[in-house]
This record gives C-alpha cells, structure tokens and sequence, in this order.
C-alpha cells in the first residue's frame, strides 16, 4: 500500500450480541458506496463482504471497530474485534465450518460460509488472530479488477 | 413473472412495498439459512423463506434481492416490515408452505439462482 489518503473513511463500533442494530453500519457503508456513483455489482460484493465481517463480531466478540476506507482505485475494510479469537484460521475458512451457536443457527448463520464468502467477495483477505485477545480482519476491493 | 404474478400464484398478501409489485426478479430462491443466500445467490433475486427476523431484510439489503415472500403463515414483527419499507424492498405473505410456493413457482417458469446466467 502506498501513503496515499483515503477520500472517505468511516469508522465505525460494533457492539458484540446486539442483534437489533447488527447491520448497521454495512447499510451505511452501502449509502455511502453508492452515493460515491461505483458500479452496483462492485458495491454488492463489498457490502456482502461488510455485512459478513459486522456479522462474525457480533456473533462471536465483545466489541469491534469497522473502518472502510474509500480510495481512487479501491476500498480496504479493516475489522477489529476483541473476543475469543479463532483457533485454527485454515479450519476457519473451510467451507461448512462453524462454531456458531444453535441461537444463532435458528437466525439462520452459523452455515459456515462467512469467511470463504468474504474470501470470495475480496481481492485480498488477512485474517491476524489471537486466541483469547481478538481478531483483525483486512479485506481489500479493487475497482477494476474481479475478485 | 412480476412480483403481482407471484402474490396471485400464492395468494399472498402484501405486508410493505405494494408501489413495486411491477418488479420482475431475474430468479428466485427458497431458504431459511441467510449464510447461503448471501453465499449463492445472484442481484434481483426473490427470496422465499420461513424466517422473519430482521437480518433476513439485511441480508436482501446487502445481496440487491429484489423482495422476499414469508412462507407457511408467518409475519414479521413492525419494526422489520418497516426498516424494509424505508429499503425499499418489498414483502409478501403467504400461508403455502416452502415446498408448494416454489412449486407452484417453478411450475410457472420461475428459475433459481444456478439455472440463470
């Protein structure tokens, strides 16, 4: 990354098991996307990827913070939470894996698709993980390039 | 097939977005797990399910779903048929169950999500 500004960056906190306002900030994020006049088909794929991101902190951590910054050319979406942390990352991006819990099943998430959905959804996915302190993840969108 | 096609198929009634009904979704879905609807489908999809909760409109906020149909009896409560009235997005009701909604659909020509280009 170069020491380029973002034109716009938000930056947001996520409450960890507040389901009521769970969303929040991925609707606004698809405001602000779309008042920026980018293409609907690359907004959806940054938005899927948000709302998947909001969603795992909520489900799993304490708290978070969500910071999306908008550039010339792409989007960088950093998500911090502090929580339990995930064990085994690989493990954790494989398809069908899930340690949601049964209430958060009958909302219907826990599949264990929120990770290999973001992966698919971004250009470039880090996840930084600390068993027991929390979870950063940094997702990058490229305007004109598919993921 | 319009959205008012499809509330007459399944006699359903319109909980919010009664001003869109002329919509046409490009294909349809049916499922109570929001996980594989954001996976899987495709922008202006109608979604039918079984769950009301607000992250169901969420999920049609974040995925460009074109509406969702509430299968066997089952409502929202206010605040979720608002927060998708101020998105836009419409609701419709029906008492079939899953099964016999996308039936009744596909048996009209609706499609789903890996049968459309």
């Amino acid at each position: 990354m170069s020491g380029e500004q973002p034109f716009i960056e938000i930056k947001r906190s996520i409450a960890g098991g507040d389901f009521a306002i769970a969303g929040n900030i991925s609707s606004e994020t698809k405001t602000i996307l779309q008042q920026t006049g980018l293409p609907p088909v690359f907004i959806r794929r940054v938005v899927i990827a948000c709302y998947e991101a909001e969603m795992n902190v909520v489900i799993h951590a304490y708290r978070g913070t969500f910071t999306t910054q908008i550039y010339s050319d792409r989007i960088l979406v950093v998500v911090d939470d502090e929580g339990p942390g995930i064990p085994d990352v690989s493990l954790a991006f494989q398809e069908g894996y899930s340690t949601a819990p049964p209430h958060i099943r009958e909302m219907g998430f826990g599949a264990g698709y929120g990770l290999s959905n973001m992966k698919k959804c971004s250009n470039q996915i880090a996840v930084d993980t600390r068993v027991g302190e929390g979870t950063r993840v940094t997702m990058v969108f490229y305007l004109n390039s598919s993921p | 097939m319009t959205l008012r096609e499809v509330k007459d198929l399944l006699q359903a009634d319109v909980l919010t977005g009664q001003d869109l009904l002329d919509l046409e979704p490009s294909s349809f879905c049916g499922s109570d797990l929001l996980s594989d609807v954001l996976a899987f489908t495709k922008e202006k999809t109608l979604l039918l399910s079984g769950l009301t909760n607000s992250q169901v409109i969420r999920t049609a906020e974040m995925s460009d779903l074109i509406g969702i149909v509430f299968v066997r009896g089952k409502k929202p409560d206010s605040a979720t048929v608002e927060l998708a009235a101020i998105k836009k997005i419409p609701l419709l009701a029906t008492r079939l169950p899953m099964f016999e909604a996308c039936g009744r659909l596909y048996q009209k020509g609706a499609r789903g999500c890996s049968e459309i280009k």
